[in-house]
């Protein structure tokens, strides 16, 4: 890897300039490098990371055919990573005004990374520095532990999909704590509310006199008010006390309650084992929001690709190997779900939208078609609406909110569904339907989205672990649960139960004798057998899985 | 027969469909029958910038397979399930060419949703452009998605950890790495060179040696067209009139010696019912079992590849053999047959130690093996060792296949048990339990 020539970082300072000028905002460092097919080759298993930990499974093909985006929430072939000074990747013999192309996408994804409020937990330090730590660290441990440690590093990725990113996003994106004091708010919120379950119009009178007192005498108000609510409810003080002693419990996700909670990790020689689990958890959660907003980040890189290519002075006679290339990347295909062609579109949308008032409650509620067509306030609000758009939504939302029918019916999309036609032999692709409902249904299917897997601690009996998936409509992966809970076993150190949904197929039902040469149905089979679902419950123990029936 | 034999048969007979291999990758395209590509398949650098991996070196490779082997053999010992698979690819090539790419594959189990659950609905895509709803604007074949390969990643983009080798370092691994027993008498050894040179092959004009004889034929030759000779009773040779071309010399030539010491037979059935999983486990395993002879051999093996439904014929090279579509009905006999054709045709027993492997799902129309036993009977009157896998379906779990029923009952196995071995396993069998069929097939 070395850095790209002092001829083209010039281009990319221009870039920049321009890019600034028209309202991204960014860090000013960026570092570029050229790769050749030898350093992908070791890049890619290492999610683009250069100083991500070793780790054996990185030297082998992983097969992904079941769930492949689902194992790893981050594309191997990303051209810039999300770190400070951000970096980005080159081919070496890419033509000047290519370069341009790529640095205003590069460019639009660092302002992406660094203003979407999903990437919230990865502004505050640089993940390649903090990586490289990590890599030494667990390097070291490999020298006196020897194949242990990749043994919690499997362990730990096994279930390294299931960290809580959002409650770590809420953790930081806290609304800033009331003006009042500790005492107060635990009065209103937590005294009056669970403990005396107080009725709404008595909640409000306490209200009313607290305001009284404050007015009565601003800074001995507070002070008269709880002299009062002492008198009323000796138990109070003692109550507060017993509050600031009790550590907050946040919501913990299965590997925060591993590494607090496990008698094995927590023993004197597995100690070395948490900081390991850490970085495995660390990782991972770098990684979440990528793939959460994939359809809206590479939109916005190739919406702004786009604007800024065309407006560049400097790559005049270049348009139609641009155009060309642009077309590539952001066509929309005729079957298939293209993440920079769709959300490239959807930010033009935005726009339009914002840009004629559109975006607001008045537009909302006409119902005359002839009047929406026509509706146009010039409000030229599209540039703020698409920068609001950008800091607040991820990949859900934005669907939810934007592809509606006055989207569809524009860009002509549909849902293509498959038939099996017999006669044939083939499978037919279809238009299914054009509607925005289904649309949108279908992209929602497509979003990367874990299962919710939580600790119950209410039902662990005798130190084991209870896991509860909250079914959703899927089954979990079946071959995978095993050597899964394997490793909680492993870093937990005693039995784990994990309660899930699967679907129970009943006997079949036996079907009329084929007749000769009537074409056998496909599905046939399958609709003769009555399907349904039930909860199983699957331990771990000893290395044994058990699975019961509940 | 019973009814459900009946059913099985016309299952088979309705489904039509055809052998063909599978169209090259290539002219797939892009189509709109063409499955669409997923939302998180596009990435920058590929679709920016065209850049992807690339493929490691082959002998760097071959000493980290070694390498992670042996973790997975310590991952036995600390008492952890092994978690590496040697997957295995054949390469297409001309026939003699091709090679087995050993793809060493693992799985990073988690806790995910089944994303290939989805009830009883066909899976629906993105689509944009003209149409009606209800209007169809593709077609894609029924069988292309079925195409049997290796346990390698096998999604057309050629994985970036292949490791090109050839089969005789998998079956090193094999018999190394996964204890498969050495052949302990490995038969009558014959001394032979693969190939002997000689001054064979004819050439006209130039060459390393005159043939003489020949020459003096050409020239007769040459002047009996010019009518140079008037009275073939009394040929003057200082007449001759002598062309360049008329000069035969011997040139040195490559003569191959067919002398080989293993010949491997391998059939497979390609009926209709082998559908999924169950050719992907014959093959796979026919694969292993190539690399195994090939080490304990010393590269000296011959192979022959037969394929069949009702009737059998035989395939010129492994590529066919592994990617040949499954249709059609089943006659296992019809294999057997041919194989004792093709031996006594060309008097094979004289030179080989033959072996003969037959993988199939153990359905048979010929329900008694009133016609398989006998050609069976044939086969180990001569071969070292036939082996018989069966793939049985999921649905048929717990009673014995046609195959595996008839095979018993002629009491076979008992009685010559060192020349035929069994192993029936299920269609959804992973990569030890293979291997353990291997062991099963070709222990002594």
């Amino acid at each position: 890897m070395e850095l790209i020539s002092q001829h083209t970082k010039r281009i990319m300072e221009g870039c920049k300039q321009r890019a600034l000028d028209a309202g991204l905002r960014f860090d000013r460092e960026t570092l570029e490098y050229l790769v050749t097919n030898r350093d992908l080759l070791e890049l890619t298993p290492k999610l683009m990371i250069p100083t991500l930990y070793d780790y054996w499974v990185h030297d082998v093909e992983v097969l992904k055919e079941r769930g492949r985006y689902e194992l790893y929430p981050s594309n191997p072939y990303e051209t810039v990573i999300n770190t400070r000074p951000a970096i980005s990747y080159y081919n070496d013999n890419n033509p000047d005004w290519m370069n341009v192309m790529i640095f205003y996408h590069v460019l639009a994804h660092i302002d992406f990374f660094q203003h979407n409020l999903y990437f919230r937990h990865t502004w505050d330090y640089d993940f390649t520095g903090q990586a490289l730590s990590d890599k030494r660290m667990i390097a070291q441990l490999r020298s006196e532990k020897g194949r242990w440690v990749d043994y919690v590093i499997e362990f730990a990725r096994g279930i390294d999909n299931l960290v809580g990113f959002h409650a770590e996003l809420g953790r930081l994106n806290r609304t800033p704590a009331t003006s009042g004091s500790r005492m107060l708010d635990y009065y209103f919120d937590h005294f009056l509310q669970s403990v005396r379950a107080l009725r709404p119009n008595k909640y409000i009178k306490e209200i009313e006199r607290y305001n009284a007192c404050l007015r009565e005498s601003p800074e001995m108000g507070e002070q008269a008010f709880f002299a009062e609510v002492l008198r009323k409810y000796p138990e109070f003080d003692s109550n507060y006390k017993k509050s600031l002693d009790a550590k907050p419990v946040g919501r913990q996700d299965l590997m925060q309650f591993i590494l607090t909670q496990s008698e094995f990790l927590n023993k004197e020689r597995n100690r070395w084992m948490k900081p390991v689990v850490e970085v495995v958890r660390k990782t991972s959660l770098f990684f979440q929001p990528q793939i959460r907003t994939k359809i809206m980040n590479e939109g916005w890189a190739s919406y702004w690709h786009e604007r800024l290519f065309l407006q560049d002075d400097r790559i005049r006679g270049h348009e139609v190997d641009f155009a060309r290339t642009h077309a590539g990347v952001t066509a929309m295909p005729r079957v298939g779900l293209n993440p920079y062609a769709l959300g490239m579109r959807l930010f033009q949308y935005i726009a339009d939208l914002g840009d004629a008032g559109r975006y607001a409650m008045d537009f909302r509620k006409l119902t005359d078609s002839r009047q929406r067509e026509h509706y146009d306030r010039h409000t030229g609000g599209g540039r703020e609406l698409l920068f609001k758009v950008r800091e607040n939504l991820n990949d859900f939302l934005f669907i939810n909110a934007f592809v509606d029918q006055d989207f569809v019916t524009r860009f002509r999309l549909f849902v293509a569904g498959r038939r099996l036609n017999q006669a044939k032999g083939v499978w037919e692709i279809y238009v299914k339907s054009r509607s925005a409902e289904s649309y949108r249904a279908m992209l929602r299917n497509g979003l990367y989205h874990p299962p919710c897997i939580e600790v119950d601690r209410s039902r662990a009996g005798n130190g084991a672990l209870y896991l509860v998936h909250r079914f959703e409509g899927k089954p979990l992966v079946r071959e995978f649960i095993a050597n899964t809970l394997l490793g909680i076993e492993y870093l937990w150190g005693k039995p784990v139960q994990l309660e899930t949904s699967e679907f129970v197929r009943g006997e079949p039902t036996p079907g009329p004798a084929a007749l000769p040469g009537m074409q056998m149905s496909l599905g046939e089979e399958r609709e003769q057998r009555e399907m349904q679902w039930q909860r199983v419950l699957y331990t771990m123990q000893d290395r044994k899985l058990t699975r019961e029936l509940l | 027969m019973s009814p459900a034999q009946e059913v099985n048969i016309r299952r088979e007979l309705a489904a039509g469909g055809s052998h063909d291999l599978p169209e090259p990758l290539a002219a797939a395209g892009n189509s709109a029958g063409a499955q669409g590509r997923d939302l998180y398949s596009y990435h920058d650098l590929d679709v920016l910038q065209h850049l992807t991996a690339m493929q490691g070196s082959a002998s760097a490779s071959i000493r980290s397979i070694d390498e992670l082997l042996e973790r997975d053999r310590r991952r036995e010992q600390d008492g952890f399930p092994r978690k590496i698979n040697v997957g295995r690819l054949i390469k297409p090539g001309k026939r003699g060419k091709e090679k087995v790419v050993i793809v060493p594959t693992t799985v990073e189990e988690k806790l995910l949703h089944d994303t290939s659950f989805r009830g009883e609905e066909e899976p629906s895509q993105g689509g944009s452009g003209e149409g009606e709803a209800g209007e169809v604007i593709g077609e894609q074949p029924v069988h292309e998605e079925q195409q049997p390969g290796g346990t390698g990643p096998g999604q057309g983009e050629g994985g970036s950890h292949e490791m090109e080798s050839n089969a005789y370092d998998l079956g090193r691994i094999l018999t190394e790495k996964f204890k498969l027993p050495n052949l302990k008498d490995k038969g009558k050894r014959r001394s032979l060179t693969r190939y002997t040179y000689d001054l064979t092959d004819r050439h006209r004009g130039f060459g390393q040696l005159l043939d003489k004889k020949a020459t003096l034929r050409k020239i007769l030759e040459t002047n009996l067209h010019l009518g140079n000779i008037p009275d073939v009773g009394r040929i003057d040779p200082s007449r001759f009139l002598v062309a360049p071309d008329d000069k035969v010399y011997r040139v040195l030539s490559p003569e191959k010696d067919y002398e080989s010491q293993a010949l491997v037979f391998f059939l497979r059935d390609y009926s209709g019912s082998m559908e999924g999983p169950s050719t992907v486990l014959v093959v796979s395993q026919h694969v292993m079992i190539y690399s195994w002879l090939v080490y304990q051999y010393a590269m000296q093996v011959e192979t022959r590849f037969i394929l069949h439904d009702t009737e059998a014929k035989e395939v010129p090279d492994f590529y066919t053999y592994y990617n040949s579509k499954v249709a059609g009905g089943t006659q296992v006999s019809s294999a057997y047959q041919l194989v004792n054709d093709i031996v006594e045709r060309e008097n094979l027993t004289r030179d080989y130690n033959i072996y003969i492997f037959h993988g199939t799902d153990g359905d048979d129309w010929d329900h008694e093996g009133s016609q398989s036993i006998p050609q069976l009977k044939k086969m180990l009157s001569y071969s070292n060792r036939v082996g018989i896998t069966i793939a049985q379906h999921a649905h048929e779990e717990g009673q014995r296949t046609e195959v595996e029923k008839y095979i018993r009952r002629s009491g076979l196995l008992e009685d010559r048990p060192k020349l035929l071995r069994m192993d029936v396993l299920r269609e959804d069998s992973d990569e030890p339990r293979l291997i353990e069929g291997i062991k099963t097939l070709i222990a002594e």
